[in-house]
């Protein structure tokens, strides 16, 4: 099976603050690390494991610039049989759709069985997939969770809905999928194998590569544009208790009997 | 404005969403004199049961029955909409697994733009439709601008708009069926299958003591079991704890979880997400700990302690068994 | 002397010159014995290569030490003391079983030099040698029967119970010391009933015993009891000699080679592989041990070795709280494999990934380099080494638990596993008190003295502690210093014991840049991970020196003094961390530390020093989640509960959070305390105003 996956280098937020600069343009940049999207690695590691199964590759694209190959280069320590970047000036600017469309015009230089994406990045828009799909006309299935190849023209997807639950659909390929969190246990990456690709060669396409231009995937092409970043009024918030631990416990003990907190 | 708006209904067993009778506030927000059309795709008298009773809070119900329609195929509905939908309609969709599925294919069919997790909308200045949105996990929030001449699908976050709940509107009731036609999608669905429940049913507890990462390792659990046991609840918590698998997927209090009601909410060491919090329905008395003043979830508590989770818990067990 | 009876070297059997199978017997055994061992020396053959004959006068002390005075086994008193005796029969037997083998078709035969008053006293000795053999052999027997000690138990999941086999070697030994004795004994009892002047036979030993039972038989008795106790003795020495390769027994052979190989640097870890250079490591195809072959040879001799004593398994600190870990059975499971690969007779079988064929991956990962077992192992096998081939193996495939790979992916990222940015690493500097100085070497500021802190102590809130007590006490004594700041990384000792080894090196190659850039000629840490790589994995750098090093220069210099203890209820005991203790032999300094404190009561837990019982592990290790019964932590709590102590002093950062973990959950807390060395000396030091 071929599969294409589409990566994101995002910045590393969970142990770090995350501050907006002094114009509120942008996020504070400056002591950031990057690394993939955590959904995207997910999908990698499916990918490859089903390669590793019944044959075929594993490509992974992204649309960025060239820091954003150190991304590719990861996942194909990872086991990904190659990577293509997808870097243009004239792509600063685009919104959800242009970066879809961009990544469409990719796939469509290729032939893949499958295409996969994480479920979400860091903007939480969990759009391109959907995007994707809907332009190359193939189905689509987000948020899964579990899949299993039933055979050459069609897959057996689980995708995690509301409640825990699990929704099981029957799927034709090609098709397009987004991954969640939890599909597998990927695997580590050390530095070794990042050293082992690092003169890898990898591809870079621009928008001509593609058959695009500036305007039809860039910054005058985009509906949806963030205008900046702000930290709310914050409202009135919880009740803040006082005191010194015990004294607080205490505090709270008496107050969660009166809430019915204790029974 | 003069683009339509629909409101997408979302419904369970006969019954409409909460998220329907949110979507109408979020539409007023864009458009105050807006006549929003809530459409409902379901089958059979599912599909009535639920039009009817949205018709008490919308100006007009499209329905569409269609016998593919028993579960919520998203690739199906996307098709019938596409047949329904006027050139350049805003649809509000909910921001929930539904609608991460239907929504983003669905603004490319239509050839519209798309703004995904909306938490708040500032109105619409002519065809620029101002939103709020938050990135990197709920830190930090933006103002999204989207271009709505051409139409727009937004799809709301759940929760953050009021639920309309006057049932003054005596909608009119506009079978849509026949129009949306029918469709054939390359995607099949096959069944549920229910996440396993375990030996403690949160949803049916009144006290729940919840965990989040704050909880640092398996280990610690028991403290927070000890305390649970104080009070007479169950420990339940939030989604990192079920991925390190120190606790069943039973136990989860979020939207891919559980959603619960309890009277009382204790949050140990969780930072408050709306993923989280979405499962926390009924107006509980949430009481916060965490040892992150800055944690969002000390926004939405009723009560907060700026403690860590790992000492204050024994000393509040203690206390309470001194109080009993 | 003349024979009484017909010699071996004589006599017929059923018509056949009893000499032809006196010659016989000792040409096929030795000639089978031969065989064997060249067969079980081929997979050290193909193994990979281990330097190991470099110092050899230190070797040879060690032989003596450890072979020759078996200086381990009294550390199990019982059985060391039986092995003792049973170690020395053996070697002064060794001479009478070469005689007796000759003897048996060479009448007369005596060892050269043997044959004057040497000889006499030889005789008398070999004599008493034979019975306290022969005696302790039964009282190992019944303690192995009956008394059954916890060690030797063998867990259902590797498989049958090893009594037998234990019984039956000790059968064999009893055996040969009877027979021996018995053909002694037989020659002695028919010369005393010529009334001819007999051999002296000392009292009170077996040949002795068995004269006296033997007195009353006539020759048509003796005769026969003498020649078969001949060729009893005969066949069941060189079946011995052939079953030895083949089990726990083997050691008899190995294990003087074993000593003499041993590996002679503490706290060290082999490289990748012996040979290649750090700079040459990308070149390399795989690192690690993924097929057996990739031991090296001194690995694979270790295998050979183990005696199966359990006593590292009982002193395994991951074994005793029920981890998937006992260091015992990874090396007789490694043993067994080897036998069954590559077998005496058969073909060698085709190579296969080792993880999962013979070892678990939890079993890899459990392993806190403590220590403790190749402390115990009274030949000297080495556990750590293989557990961190293992691991690189692991990680170069990719296979590592999540619980590892997102402090991996921070180390890699941030240069330490919490993922905190560097720039907070000075942060806890901010919280100190007015007029103590903590200056970060650059070019405005330098300091012969570095102050490396590593990460725990730079990010752990609890941790930080430490710092600010170290920092307030260079200031309170005058000592000038200065920190790395963000230029310092997390020293990597735990990444290389984790197998991560690149990343370990990219963390070597900054610090030391940073390092020899800061201009430092000494560097003081309280971590003794951060001291242990510093010295052990680190080169060209200054030398590292543990804060105890330094506190107790400055008792000496009496630079520095304490106010007594008041409290007399505070019982304090001293815990000793892996890697001060064990891997570095600073047992005394911290507890010299501690008795300078004027009114100070110490007591020592039983295990203490080099058996002193890790707090369940430091660096990565504090995110690895293990299945275990309990923590460490816990039990070294309970440890110091039962000394009678109440305030647990550690020099240890990680002994620090994991012990006063342990204290929390073993419900302990406000009954014991913990507490840093450097809290302790800021609590009683004597400031002048």
């Amino acid at each position: 099976m071929d599969i294409l996956v589409c990566v994101k280098r995002v910045p590393d937020t969970s142990e770090n603050e995350i501050e907006i600069n002094s114009e509120g343009t942008d996020i504070e940049r400056e002591d950031l690390v990057y690394s993939v999207n955590e959904w995207d690695n997910y999908a990698v590691e499916e990918a490859i494991q089903i390669r590793d199964r019944v044959g075929g590759s594993v490509t992974v694209v992204t649309v960025g610039d060239e820091d954003s190959e150190e991304v590719l280069r990861r996942e194909m320590a990872m086991g990904a049989d190659q990577g293509i970047l997808i870097s243009d000036d004239a792509i600063e600017g685009c919104d959800g759709k242009g970066s879809a469309k961009t990544l469409k015009a990719e796939i469509e230089k290729g032939k893949y069985d499958l295409i996969m994406t994480g479920a979400q990045a860091d903007e939480g828009y969990a759009q391109v997939g959907g995007m994707i799909a809907a332009m190359l006309d193939m189905p689509y299935a987000s948020l899964v969770n579990y899949l299993e190849i039933l055979d050459d023209n069609k897959l057996k997807v689980g995708r995690e809905i509301e409640g825990g639950n699990t929704e099981m659909n029957e799927i034709s390929i090609p098709c397009v999928l987004s991954i969640q969190t939890g599909i597998n246990e990927p695997r580590y990456v050390g530095i070794r194998g990042i050293r082992k690709v690092a003169n890898v060669e990898i591809p870079t396409h621009g928008l001509s590569d593609l058959g695009l231009s500036g305007d039809d995937v860039g910054e005058k092409a985009a509906k949806v544009k963030r205008v900046d970043y702000f930290v709310p009024e914050t409202g009135e918030g919880a009740e803040m208790l006082e005191g010194d631990t015990e004294e607080k416990a205490e505090k709270l003990a008496e107050i969660l009997k009166s809430k019915g907190g204790i029974k | 404005m003069s683009s339509q708006i629909f409101a997408y209904i979302e419904h369970h067993g006969g019954a409409a969403d909460d998220s329907a009778l949110e979507l109408i506030n979020s539409a007023k927000k864009i458009d105050p004199e807006a006549k929003v059309t809530a459409i409902v795709p379901g089958s059979g008298s599912e599909a009535d049961s639920v039009a009817q009773e949205v018709a008490a809070t919308y100006p007009e119900v499209w329905k569409i029955d269609n016998s593919e329609l028993s579960y919520p195929n998203a690739e199906i509905i996307r098709g019938l909409l596409l047949n329904v939908l006027p050139k350049d309609s805003v649809l509000l969709v909910p921001h929930d697994t539904l609608g991460m599925d239907l929504a983003p294919g669905l603004s490319i069919k239509i050839d519209s733009s798309y703004v995904a997790d909306v938490v708040d909308i500032e109105g619409a200045d002519g065809d620029t439709l101002k939103t709020v949105r938050q990135e990197f996990g709920g830190q930090v929030h933006s103002h999204v601008n989207c271009d709505i001449s051409e139409g727009a699908i937004i799809t709301i976050r759940p929760g953050v708009f009021q639920a309309d709940e006057s049932k003054s509107a005596s909608g009119e009731v506009v079978d849509k069926s026949s129009e949306a036609g029918s469709v054939e999608a390359k995607r099949k669905f096959l069944e549920v299958e229910e996440a396993e429940v375990g030996e403690v049913d949160i949803t049916k507890e009144d006290v729940l003591v919840s965990i989040g990462r704050g909880i640092g390792e398996e280990d610690n659990i028991e403290v927070a079991e000890e305390l649970a046991e104080a009070m007479g609840g169950v420990v339940s918590c939030s989604r990192p704890v079920v991925d390190a698998k120190w606790m069943e997927k039973g136990r989860q209090v979020g939207t891919s979880g559980k959603t619960v009601k309890p009277k009382v909410y204790l949050a140990m060491g969780i930072s408050g997400s709306f993923q989280h919090m979405g499962g926390v329905k009924g107006n509980p008395y949430i009481v916060a700990v965490n040892n992150n003043p800055k944690a969002p979830i000390f926004q939405i508590a009723d009560l907060g302690v700026e403690e860590d989770m790992l000492e204050f818990a024994p000393e509040l067990t203690e206390k309470i068994k001194e109080m009993k | 002397m003349e024979h009484v009876l017909i010699s071996p070297a004589n006599a017929t059997i059923l018509g056949i010159p009893a000499w032809i199978l006196a010659v016989l017997i000792p040409v096929v055994g030795i000639g089978a014995f031969a065989y064997i061992i060249a067969r079980r020396l081929i997979p050290l053959a193909k193994a990979e290569s281990d330097p190991r004959f470099d110092r050899i006068p230190l070797r040879i002390k060690n032989v003596l030490k450890f072979w020759l005075a078996q200086y381990k086994q009294p550390r199990y008193m019982l059985a060391g003391v039986l092995h003792i005796v049973i170690f020395i029969g053996f070697l002064i037997l060794s001479v009478r079983s070469i005689s007796l083998v000759i003897v048996g078709f060479n009448e007369g035969f005596v060892m050269p030099g043997l044959s004057g008053a040497l000889g006499d006293v030889y005789n008398f000795l070999k004599d008493y040698a034979a019975t306290l053999v022969f005696l302790a052999c039964i009282v190992a027997a019944v303690r192995r029967i009956f008394f059954k000690p916890e060690r030797y138990k063998v867990p259902p999941e590797y498989g049958e119970d090893h009594t037998a086999e234990a019984v039956f070697v000790l059968g064999l030994i009893g055996a040969l010391m009877v027979f021996e004795s018995l053909f002694e004994a037989s020659h002695v009892a028919a010369q005393l009933q010529e009334g001819m002047q007999a051999e002296f036979l000392p009292p009170l030993t077996l040949a002795w015993f068995f004269s006296k039972i033997l007195g009353g038989a006539s020759t048509a008795v003796l005769q026969p009891i003498h020649t078969s106790s001949y060729f009893l003795h005969d066949l069941i020495f060189f079946f011995f000699l052939c079953y030895l390769p083949f089990g726990k027994h083997f050691h008899v052979i190995t294990s003087i080679f074993n000593v003499l190989f041993m590996k002679l640097d503490r706290g060290t870890i082999k490289p990748v592989r012996h040979g290649v250079s750090e700079e040459e490591l990308d070149n390399l195809e795989s690192f690690g041990v993924k097929y057996f072959e990739e031991f090296t040879w001194k690995n694979m001799l270790d295998f050979y070795t183990c005696v199966d004593c359990g006593r590292c398994s009982d002193n395994c600190p991951a074994n005793a709280v029920g981890r998937p870990l006992s260091p015992r059975f990874l090396t007789l499971k490694s043993r067994d494999y080897m036998f069954e690969r590559f077998p005496v007779l058969g073909d060698i079988q085709p190579k296969e990934p080792v993880v999962g064929k013979v070892f678990s991956e939890d079993e890899i990962w459990a392993c806190t380099t403590c220590g403790a077992c190749e402390e115990e192992c009274p030949v000297l096998n080495e556990y750590i080494n293989k557990i961190v081939d293992l691991r690189r193996g692991l990680i170069e495939e990719g296979n590592v638990p999540q619980s590892l790979q997102k402090p991996l992916g921070a180390l890699e990222k941030r240069g330490n596993p919490y993922g905190m940015m560097e720039k907070k690493k000075l942060d806890w500097s901010k919280d100190l008190p007015e007029g103590t100085e903590v200056k970060v070497l650059d070019k405005n500021n330098s300091s012969d003295t570095l102050y490396f802190m590593d990460s725990a102590t730079a990010f752990d809130e609890r941790l930080q502690e430490i710092a600010k007590a170290t920092t307030t006490l260079f200031n309170n004594l005058g000592t000038d210093f200065g920190v790395l700041g963000k230029a310092e990384k997390d020293s990597g000792h735990e990444v290389k014991r984790f197998g991560e080894e690149m990343l370990f090196q990219t963390l070597k190659e900054q610090n030391t840049e940073a390092i020899n850039n800061s201009g430092v000629s000494n560097i003081i840490t309280t971590d003794p991970h951060a001291y242990n790589a510093l010295n052990k994995d680190y080169s060209g750098i200054p030398q590292a020196e543990h804060i105890s090093q330094y506190l107790l220069r400055q008792i000496r210099n009496n630079q520095l003094k304490f106010n007594p203890v008041t409290d007399s209820e505070l019982v304090f005991t001293y815990h000793d961390p892996c890697y001060l203790g064990r891997h570095n032999l600073l047992y005394d300094v911290p507890r010299e530390v501690m008795d300078s404190i004027p009114g100070l009561n110490r007591v020592e837990m039983d295990r203490c020093r080099d058996s002193s019982f890790c707090c369940g592990g430091g660096g990565l290790m504090l995110f690895y989640e293990s299945e275990e019964d309990m923590r460490m932590g816990q039990k070294r709590a309970q440890m110091a509960a039962e000394a009678g102590a109440n305030v647990i002093v550690v020099a240890c950062p990680y002994c620090l959070v994991n012990l006063e973990d342990g204290v929390k959950t073993s419900g302990m807390e406000g009954q014991i305390q913990v507490m840093d060395l450097t809290e302790l000396v800021l609590q009683y030091m004597y400031v002048s105003s």
